[in-house]
């Protein structure tokens, strides 16, 4: 019960005044970012991070600053059901399947039920997401400090190729968006041999691309664009949440105690794979309508459909920060921000963070929480201030957060360089996003480019440049297997389905 | 009028063949360079071109299979990828967008971010919202005297300044 004790140590670090307040501000802010438009968890992270590169220069600053940004980051996953059902805009890609039926309670007049059901299980899955986390985190610390090279670029190829296997559309999409961001990563100094890469003779790539500012560029302008695209108006259900109605609510919610388990389930198992969240929260979904007694009415309004993908999107929102903290390999866009602020700080994320920061991650663990309890609260009474900020008419609101993109990218380095290349970002974001090419995984690729790639030199070293030493052990030869099963998933999965003869004409795609 | 506004500007397929060829240049260039540092093995290991000479590959791979999908993929390809009117609107945000990050910082006239945000924040309301003079400045001003308190005073992290900051002192 060692973990029990790091955990008390670490509420001991979470729970001075100052962090506190930062929770109460973090959480706020994150649910703001959640609502508005063209902010999401990951840009609105990015955003803010550099106003604690001061914060964490302190002592015991770096906790600090985790424990507002991360707040940020469940604020934001609160935020994202807010505008699913009351708007039927889904502020993040995980909170589509919130809409099918939380709208329609809207709609109905129940959307004090369909909001407090949302917020509710979001709790609930992210208790049990971080209950797991407390426990197994520690465990696949210890265990991943054994890895060398060739394990951490067996575990990266793993992230990748499930981005691969599990992608909706074409794989080569996303493995063209995902090398694309590896390329990107590439441009600059070379920090082992010298070099310049990519840089054609231009000063200003000498330092290469910073996936801070590919963030705020390609989800926060290309996402402005995409909404604004549809027209200005947001037509919205109104919201008023009093105390009977989530009283109420509460008494009903016991009855789905079974769908929320199943989704919390789902949701673990998938966050800790990269890119999760999306399909964990329409697969529990699925299985919620499969297993449930009314089934058949799901998509009119349902609570438990509600409850449902809200439980899982939130487990696996959270249990995402699980493989970031134990191995240095974010599960989402956010999480790779988050990662990219602890190596700003100084920290190298990874097994070793527990030996030598072990207060930093007990406090986080701790913060997670706190968090998510202030959370709960705060969106409990603050629901229809939220809603009504997207009342705000389009032309303030559009301008406001251009500008705030426009100062994020700024102060990531003092550049206006950065700038300008936001908007180049944007522009792709948009693109790419009307085209289906995913952005995750450019992101991704963006943010672990470079240790990918030390990895892989490493162990190209290593082995004189065989590539046999990823099926050296036994260890290393699991994970590499994982990922080319995974890799090849898409054609694994379609021989299967002929083999079987389900659909007896051969390779008919959709 | 309804006409010219449905119109569309380039049908999917042309776009992703557009987007394609853009993705096998980036790659050829990365193979490209990738292969003028060296791609292969030297005395003392890989050498600096070694791991993207085969990111590049993989990207003018991958584009190929996109192009060859895009090209098979028949009538569905003919949607349009963004009628004029939608393409009205994104340039409503894109240009003035362009001419604000301008505004911030250039060789003639620098504004500053402050100022420039407030220009572009009130210009948007005076053209898409027609708000009255009065309510324009007290939105834009009002929200960049917030940011300013924020970034400058209470974060202290600068910020390109224009001129009224140097009259105020602040540099």
């Amino acid at each position: 019960m060692q973990e029990i004790n790091s955990l008390m140590g670490g509420f001991a670090v979470a729970l001075t005044w100052f962090n506190v307040m930062l929770m109460i501000a973090g959480v706020s802010l994150g649910v703001l970012i959640g609502v508005l438009p063209g902010l999401g968890g990951a840009n609105g992270v990015a955003i803010l991070l550099p106003l604690t590169f001061q914060m964490a220069q302190q002592p015991g600053g770096a906790t600090s600053a985790i424990i507002l940004l991360s707040c940020i980051y469940w604020g934001a996953l609160f935020g994202g059901a807010i505008t699913s059902i009351l708007f039927n805009i889904p502020g993040e890609p995980w909170s589509v399947a919130t809409t099918f039926d939380g709208y329609p309670l809207a709609q109905q007049g129940r959307a004090g039920a369909a909001l407090t059901a949302a917020f509710t299980s979001s709790f609930v899955g992210a208790l049990i997401a971080v209950i797991m986390i407390t426990f197994l985190s520690p465990l696949v610390a210890r265990f991943a400090l054994k890895f060398g090279p060739p394990e951490f670029f067996s575990v990266y190829l793993l992230t990748f190729c499930a981005f691969v296997g599990m992608a909706k559309g074409t794989p080569f999409k996303t493995i063209a968006a995902m090398m694309l961001g590896f390329a990107l990563a590439a441009v600059g100094l070379d920090t082992v041999t010298g070099q310049l890469r990519l840089t054609f003779g231009h000063m200003e790539l000498l330092k290469g691309f910073d996936f801070l500012i590919a963030v705020i560029g390609l989800f926060g302008i290309g996402e402005i664009l995409l909404t604004i695209e549809e027209g200005l108006e947001f037509k919205g259900a109104n919201a008023r949440l009093n105390m009977r109605v989530v009283l109420e609510t509460w008494k009903e919610l016991p009855k789905y105690w079974k769908t929320s388990l199943r989704s919390a389930g789902v949701g673990c198992l998938m966050g800790i794979v990269p890119g999760g969240a999306t399909p964990a929260s329409f697969m529990s979904y699925g299985v919620a309508k499969r297993f449930s007694r009314d089934g058949e009415k799901f998509g009119t309004g349902q609570v438990e459909g509600v409850v449902a993908p809200e439980t899982a999107a939130h487990a696996a929102g959270t249990s995402a920060l699980l493989p970031m903290l134990t191995l240095g390999v974010p599960g989402s866009p956010t999480a790779a921000v988050l990662l990219g602020g602890l190596m700003i700080w100084g920290l190298q994320p990874g097994p070793l963070l527990f030996i030598e920061k072990a207060d930093f991650v007990w406090g986080l663990i701790a913060s997670m929480y706190l968090g998510n309890i202030a959370g709960l609260l705060i969106v409990l009474t603050c629901v229809p201030l939220f809603a009504s900020i997207l009342r705000v008419p389009f032309s303030i609101i559009a301008p406001v957060i251009l500008v705030i993109c426009a100062i994020g990218a700024f102060t990531v380095h003092n550049s206006m360089f950065d700038v300008w290349l936001m908007l180049v970002f944007g522009v792709m974001g948009y693109v790419f996003k009307k085209l289906d090419y995913p952005l995750a995984p450019l992101v991704l690729a963006l943010v672990l480019g470079d240790s990918a790639e030390n990895a892989f030199r490493q162990s190209m070293l290593m082995s004189q440049g065989t590539l046999t030493i990823f099926y050296a052990n036994g260890l290393v030869g699991t994970f590499t297997s994982l990922a080319l099963l995974l890799l090849f998933w898409p054609l694994i999965s379609r021989a299967l389905a002929i083999l079987r003869g389900r659909n007896g004409k051969p390779l008919n795609v959709e | 009028m309804q006409q010219s506004h449905d119109r569309a500007i380039g049908t999917v397929l042309v776009w992703e063949i557009l987007v394609a060829v853009a993705f096998f240049v980036f790659g050829a260039v990365v193979v490209w360079d990738s292969q003028r540092l060296g791609a292969s093995w030297a005395s003392d290991g890989p050498q600096a071109g070694y791991f993207p000479f085969y990111i590049g590959l993989l990207i003018c791979i991958s584009s190929v299979a996109n192009l060859i999908a895009a090209l098979g993929k028949g009538s569905k390809g003919a949607r349009a990828f963004v009628t004029w009117g939608q393409l009205r609107m994104v340039l409503i945000v894109m240009v003035p967008s362009i001419v604000y990050v301008a505004l911030i910082e250039n060789p003639l006239y620098s504004l500053g971010i402050y100022e420039a945000s407030a220009l572009f924040i009130a210009a948007f309301m005076r053209h898409l919202g027609k708000y009255s003079w009065p309510k324009i400045a007290g939105v834009s001003i009002g929200v960049m005297v917030a940011f300013f308190l924020m970034f400058e005073v209470w974060f202290k992290v600068p910020l390109p300044k224009g001129p009224i900051e140097a009259l105020i002192g602040f540099r």
